[in-house]
């Protein structure tokens, strides 16, 4: 089949979809009855279940079952995946990177976010300030991977280049752990911070005035001012900025592939479901691994929503 | 077995037959290997199609074809198809993609196969054969080929479970060091016939302050794989083809002292720091040094030796001469001097169905006409094939015909990448990263106990 003949196919499909729904919806619009509405809500809620149905919901449960399965999806091996991943010491060494990545990430760049956000807050050449720092989020994290990759090279990396020319001499940064895992982080803040800044330099200014000039006639200035006015008049979004640098950072695969590709001691939970998965041949622990992402990004994320209605309603 | 057998010949002869009725008549009487699509092949009468006029006239069907093999380097690929077209009115679909390997698994899992595909791990097509069945034998005509062309080694590694299921495609040969032919020369070096004229002449080169060996194991998601090739190399040469097979099927553990004595001997030179690394740094260098860039200090004569595949010659510079009397060449990795054991790779041809197509397609990649067709299209070099049928006349650069020789010669014995025969839990993980640790300070015994420990229980 060429692909002019699957586009085709593809279109005819989506046709098919629009009319039965059309149709549906044309003929609940003539049920005028209590019981009718109903209808009508369901008719129109319909399509979205079924994508959630087709696209969240299957692969979820399909993910879930497998996990309990072995390599090829043969047998069932009841816990032995979770057991693998709470036992073996290099999965053990995963977890710990990737507490490390989780504990590290979102507090440093949301801190530097926010310190960056207050001091450049109507400073003169703002914008520019801002466009500097906001700049790498533009680029794809392998982008960015490949940039550091780079500045932490052995022979022309500009880290070595700089302990040289002070006398520190030349190390193999990304060897030695676990500070390579540090330096892993590195280029998560660098690209995390500035959508970190940019949240929180629009909350900064929707601090009304008011407050702001009542607590500098109170004589508050400088530290307290940014301890007790704009801190907690900011603090739901402060929340909504972590939490949801929190979600990325769980799911972070593309810094550690690319840099070191999870060697060195620096693989974290989503490479490890990459590599289990579709290099090992090893779907059933890969899957318990997807599965163990789920469940620690699932409260983070209900508790990312909450907070942002909260910040919603204000 | 036998059953299953009869049936496909069945299922094949009914096939053939009713499409011999649709193409009214034609004199295919035999009605049984493979299936013809009936009436008389474009190519009848011309010599170089004669593998393939039995398959009758395959005008207006395509074989699909899924390879690992991407741009620049599916073009010769793709022009070796054009006499297959002109014999059997058959195109041929090619589709490429790095990531085929995780992918065909994938695909055979959801029934969304190829025709055939390019299996470049004999582990891999294991897999395929034991795991999700879809592998379908080859028609005899392959299997007669392969039988005619290739050596009994060679067919093993496209068998599984003494099922002959893949005919080998094009190969590569590890055992090689690349050198520089006039350092060689300017300096009084004699190229070493056995490993221990080899560490000698290490000894004499560092002598001179130069470190004699350059190496390099990054490799992106694959780092550690140079350095697992080392250790295959040097097991062949210190414990024997024998021990190596019975390491690889798992009947000596991967722990195994013959596996400790041969990972020691590699460490004798990639970790001694007289050795190593020359013109990159020290011996933590070689983890962080892409395999691609590792042996290009030759050319400034900052290091002497670089053990790498034949396929290394992609990595010079533009402008380098690969020749014997050039700027850089190789040599064969010698071993006691006794035996003669070859490392080296390939890949091998698995298809889904037994399709007219399929099955003519199958046999003509396993003739002596392709591996010749082929390899006329590498005026650069580039390519070479296991095949015996293969002209070394009709190979144009030294360091293929070198290869060529070398995969030809009856006194070698030869041997595949250990890592792509076992599980991929070993073969495309815990070996590769287990090395990387190695190289980076980790002793041979963890090394090889943490290999043996992630091996798949079942």
């Amino acid at each position: 089949m060429s692909a002019g003949e699957k586009i085709l196919q593809a279109l005819i499909v989506i046709a098919l979809f629009f009319a039965v729904v059309a149709v549906i919806l044309v003929l609940t619009s003539r049920l005028r009855s209590r019981v009718g509405e109903y209808i009508q809500s369901t008719a129109f809620l319909l399509p979205t279940l079924i994508l959630i149905g087709v696209g969240l919901l299957y692969p979820a449960i399909s993910t879930i079952r497998l996990s309990f399965r072995n390599n090829f999806d043969k047998l069932w091996v009841g816990f032995d995946n979770y057991q693998t991943i709470f036992t073996d010491s290099d999965q053990l060494r995963v977890l710990f990177n990737t507490a490390l990545w989780v504990i590290i990430t979102p507090i440093v760049a949301t801190l530097i976010g926010l310190i960056y956000a207050v001091l450049v807050d109507r400073a003169r050449f703002e914008k520019f300030a801002k466009a500097l720092i906001f700049l790498p989020m533009a680029i794809s994290l392998v982008g960015a991977s490949l940039i550091w990759k780079f500045v932490y090279d052995d022979n022309v990396g500009l880290v070595n280049a700089a302990t040289e020319a002070i006398g520190l001499g030349r190390h193999h940064l990304l060897i030695n752990g676990p500070w390579n895992n540090l330096l892993l982080i590195v280029i998560m803040i660098w690209v995390q911070a500035g959508f970190a800044m940019t949240v929180l330099a629009a909350a900064i200014k929707a601090i009304p005035t008011d407050i702001v000039e009542a607590a500098r006639l109170d004589g508050v200035g400088g530290l307290k001012m940014f301890r007790f006015i704009t801190v907690p008049s900011i603090r739901p979004t402060l929340i909504v900025v972590l939490t949801t640098i929190t979600i990325t950072t769980l799911k972070a695969f593309d810094v550690v592939r690319t840099v070191t590709g999870g060697n060195f001691d620096t693989s974290v939970l989503a490479y490890e479901f990459y590599v289990q998965s579709f290099r090992s041949n090893n779907a059933g622990l890969g899957a318990a691994l997807a599965v163990l992402i789920f469940v620690l990004v699932l409260p983070v994320v209900i508790y990312n929503v909450r907070q942002m209605r909260k910040v919603a309603a204000r | 077995m036998r059953s299953r057998n009869m049936r496909r010949l069945a299922v094949a002869g009914a096939l053939s037959a009713s499409l011999v009725l649709a193409a009214c008549g034609g004199g295919d009487d035999e009605g049984g290997e493979g299936g013809s699509a009936g009436g008389t092949s474009p190519g009848e009468g011309r010599a170089e199609c004669e593998h393939l006029t039995e398959f009758g006239d395959l005008t207006g069907r395509s074989v699909h074809v899924y390879t690992t093999i991407v741009a620049p380097e599916d073009a010769p690929h793709k022009e070796s198809y054009k006499l297959f077209t002109e014999c059997t009115g058959a195109e041929v679909e090619y589709e490429g993609s790095k990531e085929m390997e995780a992918q065909i698994l994938v695909r055979a899992q959801s029934g969304n196969l190829p025709d055939v595909a390019y299996i470049p791990q004999p582990g891999l097509l294991q897999t395929l054969v034991t795991q999700t069945e879809t592998v379908v034998e080859p028609p005899a005509s392959v299997e007669e080929n392969v039988d005619e062309f290739f050596g009994e080694d060679w067919k093993s590694y496209g068998s599984v479970d003494d099922t002959f299921y893949a005919a080998p495609l094009g190969a590569n040969v590890k055992s090689f060091v690349w050198y520089s032919p006039k350092m060689f020369a300017d300096n009084g070096w004699q190229i070493p016939q056995t490993w221990d004229e080899l560490m000698t002449l290490s000894d004499t080169i560092a002598a001179t302050g130069i470190k004699p060996w350059c190496v390099g194991i990054e490799s992106g998601e694959a780092t550690g794989w140079p350095a697992t090739d080392w250790l295959e190399d040097v097991m062949l040469r210190t414990a024997g083809p024998d021990a190596y097979d019975q390491w690889i099927t798992h009947e000596i553990p991967f722990n195994d002292p013959a596996v400790e004595e041969a990972l020691d001997a590699v460490g004798a030179i990639m970790k001694n720091d007289e050795y190593v690394n020359g013109g990159i740094g020290d011996v933590n260098s070689i983890a962080t040094k892409a395999f691609q860039e590792a042996g290009l200090p030759i050319l400034d004569g900052q290091c002497a030796m670089h053990r790498q595949a034949s396929f290394y010659s992609a990595n010079w510079p533009e402008g380098t001469t690969i020749a014997e009397d050039g700027d850089v060449f190789a040599f064969y990795l010698p071993g006691s001097g006794e035996e003669k054991p070859v490392l080296g790779g390939g890949e091998f041809v698995a298809a889904f169905n037994d399709k007219p197509e399929t099955q003519a397609f199958q046999t003509y990649l396993s003739t002596d006409t392709w591996a010749n067709e082929k390899v006329k299209l590498h005026p650069q070099g580039g390519w070479v094939s296991a095949n015996k049928g293969l002209d070394i006349n009709n190979i144009a650069s030294p360091i293929d015909k070198l290869s060529a020789q070398i995969l030809q010669d009856p006194e070698a014995v030869f041997r595949f990448d250990a890592s792509d025969l076992m599980p991929a839990e070993v073969g495309s993980n815990s070996f590769w990263s287990e090395m990387v640790a190695w190289v980076t300070g980790q002793d041979t015994k963890t090394t090889l106990d943490n290999i043996e420990e992630s091996w798949p229980s079942s």
